[in-house]
């Protein structure tokens, strides 16, 4: 009916802190990279991607099926006060099911990204050293 | 069906992201990121209506297929637009200036 509002919250929230967080890393310039070297607005930039992606997606898929309309109150649900409520629970359900199911990707994601930087040696041999 | 076409379009974008790595002028890695963001998000919501609801879990019609077909095309033109406006390659800007 209107699952993805879920995700359209969660990514409206995580692109408000991304924003943030890059004009707070400009500033801070190379300081504000953590010590994986990967910085957490580039992190969140993944997860933006992701939730947008399949928030844009899901929309049409229920813009396909007649569950939104491009008129008020957009949510055909809406139209009837008896699917109110199962709406709102299918929010609660397979909506957060859906948020939280692509965070935990994400996070999964930025733990592998994470420990492949931490595993690349930071000093590379110069070309003047070694050789005979 | 439109799960199992979005599933495909994510992986043969992500392969096409990986040749090309690093580089990703083309923000390959903004579609496949898209694909995989649907995909993640139906995959739950067909789990999900299997458990509770039960019946199929997959629906194999000429309806699913086309909402198939039309949804990677909106991914497609999604990417596409902010391929334009990013312009990486700074056509539109040379075309502009004439």
């Amino acid at each position: 009916m209107a699952c993805f509002l879920a995700p359209m919250t969660q990514a409206i929230v995580t692109t408000v802190i991304q924003k943030n967080l890059e004009k707070k890393e400009k500033l801070a310039g190379e300081g504000a990279v953590g010590k994986s070297g990967i910085s957490w607005s580039r992190k969140l930039g993944w997860l933006n991607k992701l939730l947008w992606g399949g928030v844009v997606l899901l929309a049409f898929e229920h813009l396909w099926h007649g569950e939104i309309v491009p008129w008020p109150p957009f949510l055909t649900a809406m139209e009837n006060p008896a699917d109110i409520v199962p709406m709102l629970q299918e929010i609660a359900t397979f909506g957060v099911g859906m948020a939280v199911f692509v965070t935990i990707i994400w996070g999964i994601i930025v733990i592998i990204a994470e420990t492949k930087v931490k595993n690349v040696p930071k000093v590379q041999a110069s070309p003047d050293s070694g050789g005979a | 069906m439109w799960l199992i076409m979005t599933a495909l379009a994510a992986i043969i974008t992500t392969l096409i992201w990986y040749v090309k790595a690093p580089e990703d002028k083309y923000k390959l890695g903004l579609l496949s990121l898209m694909f995989w963001g649907a995909t993640l998000m139906w995959l739950v919501d067909h789990v999900m209506a299997y458990l509770m609801e039960g019946g199929e879990f997959l629906e194999i019609n000429l309806d699913a297929t086309l909402l198939g077909i039309s949804v990677i095309l909106i991914a497609l033109l999604v990417w596409i637009a902010v391929l334009l406006i990013s312009d990486p390659k700074g056509v539109i800007k040379r075309v502009l200036k004439g």
